[in-house]
């Protein structure tokens, strides 16, 4: 029963991605990350798990990084959502993200959005993080590469830039 | 002499292109695993080339570009495309230079390049895009070229170009397969049975074809998928046909007993690992030679282990006028292509396999069966392209896994505490079932009628599948390594990083520090005493003055340390892994704290690539070791997702720290699975050093650990 029987009925929304309002008509059921990949062309969050239990999908929502994959983006409101596209200016790229190509914290990659977006939440959060706040806010996201202790080093990298 | 690729494909313009400004792109067969190829043979062409690393583009494998290269692994890809292409580019750069010669009025041998532009003592000047900008060189490499000396290298070796495809990954614009967007794209679902022994009986299908946005629903025989407007609609579609199908089932897998166990019940295939010869049955028992003093015999396992890519496979398929062309991350677009077309009945050339970037998959995982997954469904709907995903359930339930083993070792020794015998036995299913000439590709089994796999063949050489590292790198004077290949596949295994070679070397490793103890040896010092080749003595000795370790056992009960070496292949490079490991008074829990690597991997193209390889590597031996294994049923799968197929997280990791030996001028030796089988013997060597008792079955969970512990006081 629910959401996929009201597969047809679509409706309007607005959602704040990026810093920009867009207009999107779609099933409410759909998932957060659905949206932003294939209504909106943001493809850096990826589609790992479905279940919250890997954060390849992490976006920030209202400046936590959380799994877009199960939020319903009728559940979104008009909460503020940034993704990896949003962090550089122009050419100018995030610390955080200079601090990842700089360490070169990343195998295949496909972790490697949901990472950084973990980061820069924390980040704000905790501009001086112990390794303690790192591994924790690190610890829902998945690696299968090994690449966890490049990604650590560079999180502290952009603590300190 | 020409490196054999380059002699298979010897046109230069296979290998590199001037292209019409500006840059340069070069070609390979292999493609990118996020292990950093392209950022290595862009160095490698840089380097010979003489052009800026920035300049070169790669283009990875595509069957269009008739660069053949079957698959990407076994960490060959340097020794095999890197090769080949750097003397590919020497002899591009020397045929430049003649042009520029001709051009210039001087001798190609006064000329100068930097960055692809050519000086001449006068100072004249012209480039390698005025030369020769998007036209052919039309010649063959010949072998007359030389790549550069170690001396005249600038980029190879050194920290400073950084992987060209990172600015793509940390800014979201590298496209994986799973962000294709085609024009008029649709998204696919599969539907498979609940386990490997279900076929469909039923489908009440109703109205699920009719609703909005679904295009088609697809059945053959127990295949199903849909394909729609929207992914949503598609996924729901597929939980709407998931409950409206109806399965009958043999419940036939092996839940009842250990891998372990049940592989050492199946009828097997036995040979002598070193020639090949057949066995009819084991080989006797027979006596201990009569020098012999002490002979130990230990039985070492592993189960089923999962490749666990993080994002589950994918691939984009479109039939246009006939053609059916596949984007896919898969190890080797030509044997993909190959299989398809068997499966669907098609020539070979109407089908067009394209690699496209995935998530890191260490091995053949479920990519290529997505790829026909892919085909089947856009078969379905000619003219528009599909996106087929899979679930994470899927890629769980489905890829092709790493297979279990067993592994019984037995060695005498003598008064001296020298080893004077012997015996390594090895049983395992089929390492190596990948798609080629045989269509290996799980939905073809579904079809109607069944596409059968072929029974798995066993290897009859060395380092093959199973085989890998089971002969040891020790000097012994009387050895008999022999392999029981079991055929028998309830559950579908194939290549995993390192093959064999993890369970091999965890088994030969932990057996050394056994009978080191056994004679009351340093395990360092028994471990050199039976080593002659001064690289694998270089590396083990620089492990030990490195982290300390004597070879001496631990003082404190419940803190350990252990080694693991091997030389990967025997073939391949050298690495010894140390770790550091506590194990928890009350848990049982292992902790690893600490971890050195010591690698001679040849001359090194790319040290922070070299380095990335193998602390990953490092990271997911642990996770294997400790925490993983694939669980099931009578009928299915039960490792469904990360929280029942746990895998290491940031918590878990220790400090790794690496020491990379450089051995400038000698051959590159593959990198990407050495320390795949060290790290797991030495976590089983810290245990046991921690606590007394050997564990010699992975995963060391804590209660393996701790029911090793009371079953050893």
């Amino acid at each position: 029963v629910g959401r996929e029987n009201r597969g047809s009925e679509l409706a309007d929304f607005h959602l704040d991605v990026n810093g920009a309002v867009w207009h999107v008509r779609s099933d409410p059921a759909v998932p957060l990350l659905e949206v932003l990949r294939n209504a909106l062309g943001l493809t850096a969050a990826k589609m790992g798990c479905s279940l919250e239990q890997c954060y390849a999908c992490a976006v920030i929502v209202d400046g936590a990084a959380v799994p877009s994959c199960t939020l319903a983006i009728e559940a979104v409101g008009d909460r503020r959502v940034i993704t990896l596209e949003g962090l550089s200016d122009g050419d100018e790229l995030h610390p955080v993200q200079r601090a990842f190509l700089e360490e070169e914290a990343a195998q295949c990659g496909y972790c490697i959005p949901g990472m950084i977006m973990g980061a820069v939440a924390l980040l704000e959060r905790t501009p001086e993080p112990s390794d303690a706040d790192i591994g924790e806010a690190l610890s829902p996201h998945l690696c299968r590469c090994g690449t966890h202790n490049r990604i650590r080093k560079a999180v502290r990298r952009a603590a300190h830039s | 002499m020409l490196p054999s690729r380059l002699e298979q494909y010897p046109d230069l313009d296979t290998w590199v292109r001037i292209d019409p400004a500006d840059t340069v792109t070069v070609f390979t067969g292999k493609v990118e695993l996020g292990q950093g190829i392209v950022t290595a043979l862009a160095r490698i062409a840089s380097e010979e080339l003489d052009v800026a690393f920035a300049r070169v583009r790669v283009q990875t494998a595509d069957t269009d570009n008739g660069l053949d290269e079957a698959f990407t692994a076994g960490s060959m890809s340097l020794a095999e495309s890197g090769l080949a292409l750097r003397q590919a580019s020497a002899e591009a750069r020397q045929h430049l230079l003649e042009l520029a010669g001709e051009r210039l009025g001087t001798a190609p041998a006064s000329l100068e390049v930097v960055d692809g532009t050519i000086a001449s003592p006068a100072g004249e000047r012209t480039t390698y895009w005025e030369l020769l900008g998007s036209r052919r060189f039309n010649r063959q490499a010949t072998g007359r070229s030389t790549p550069k000396s170690i001396a005249e290298r600038r980029v190879l070796g050194r920290r400073e170009a950084v992987r060209n495809d990172l600015l793509g990954l940390v800014t979201g614009t590298t496209r994986f397969v799973q962000d294709m967007a085609l024009e008029g794209m649709l998204h696919g679902r599969v539907v498979r049975p609940p386990g490997p022994g279900s076929r469909l009986a039923s489908l009440a299908e109703g109205p699920i074809g009719a609703t909005p946005g679904v295009v088609a629903v697809v059945r053959n025989g127990s295949f199903v998928g849909v394909v729609a407007e929207r992914e949503h609609t598609a996924q729901s579609a597929a939980d709407a046909l998931r409950r409206a199908a109806g399965w009958t089932h043999d419940d036939a897998l092996p839940s009842h007993m250990s891998p372990a166990r049940w592989l050492l019940q199946q009828p097997a295939q036995s040979s002598l690992i070193e020639d090949g010869a057949v066995l009819e049955g084991p080989p006797p028992a027979d006596d201990p030679p009569a020098d012999a003093t002490t002979t130990l015999k230990a039985r070492y396992s592993r189960g089923y282990l999962l490749h666990g890519a993080i994002g589950p496979s994918a691939a984009v398929a479109v039939v246009d006028r006939g053609r059916l062309t596949i984007w896919s991350h898969t190890q080797g677009v030509f044997p993909l292509r190959r299989a398809i077309a068997s499966v669907l009945g098609r020539e070979v050339e109407s089908v067009r396999v394209v690699h496209v970037p995935g998530p890191g998959c260490y091995g053949h995982n479920g990519a290529d069966d997505a790829a026909l997954d892919a085909a089947l469904l856009a078969e379905a709907v000619p003219g528009r392209p599909v996106l087929l995903k899979w679930t994470r359930a899927d890629e769980h339930q489905w890829e092709p896994y790493g297979p279990p083993g067993v592994v019984e070792l037995q060695a005498s020794l003598d008064h001296e505490g020298l080893i004077v015998d012997w015996r390594h036995d090895v049983w395992s299913t089929s390492h190596i079932n990948r798609p080629g000439s045989v269509p290996n590709l799980l939905a073809a089994q579904h079809l109607d009628p069944p596409v059968e796999h072929p029974p798995p063949v066993p290897p009859r050489v060395p380092e093959v599948g199973a085989h890998r590292n089971a002969l040891p790198i020790y000097e012994l004077p009387r050895r008999r390594v022999v392999s029981h290949f079991v055929e028998a596949m309830p559950i579908r295994t194939s290549s995993l990083r390192s093959l064999g070679a993890y369970l091999n070397v965890f088994a030969i490793e932990s057996f050394m520090d056994e009978l080191a103890d056994a004679c009351r040896a340093s395990r360092l010092e028994f471990r050199l005493r039976h080593l002659r080749d001064p690289r694998a003595r270089a590396v083990l000795e620089a492990a030990a003055a490195r982290s300390g370790w004597s070879g001496e056992r631990s003082a404190e009960f419940g803190h350990g340390t252990g080694v693991g070496f091997a030389r990967y292949k025997n073939a391949a490079g050298y690495a010894a892994v140390v770790v550091k490991a506590r194990v928890d008074d009350s848990t049982a829990a292992v902790r690893v704290a600490e971890v050195l690597v010591v690698t001679d991997c040849g001359e090194i193209v790319d040290p922070s690539g070299l380095e990335n390889q193998l602390e990953g590597g490092v990271i997911q031996a642990l996770s294997w070791t400790l925490y993983e294994s694939v669980t099931f049923d009578r009928r299915a799968i039960t490792s469904v997702d990360w929280e029942t197929y746990p895998i290491a997280r940031f918590a878990d990791v220790p400090q790794i720290q690496t020491v990379l030996i450089d051995r400038p001028g000698e051959p590159v030796l593959g990198a990407g699975e050495v320390v795949q089988g060290p790290t797991a013997a030495a976590v089983a060597n810290a245990v046991r050093d921690a606590l007394g008792v050997a564990v010699r079955a992975v995963p060391f969970t804590a209660e393996r650990v701790r029911d090793a512990a009371l079953a050893g006081s």
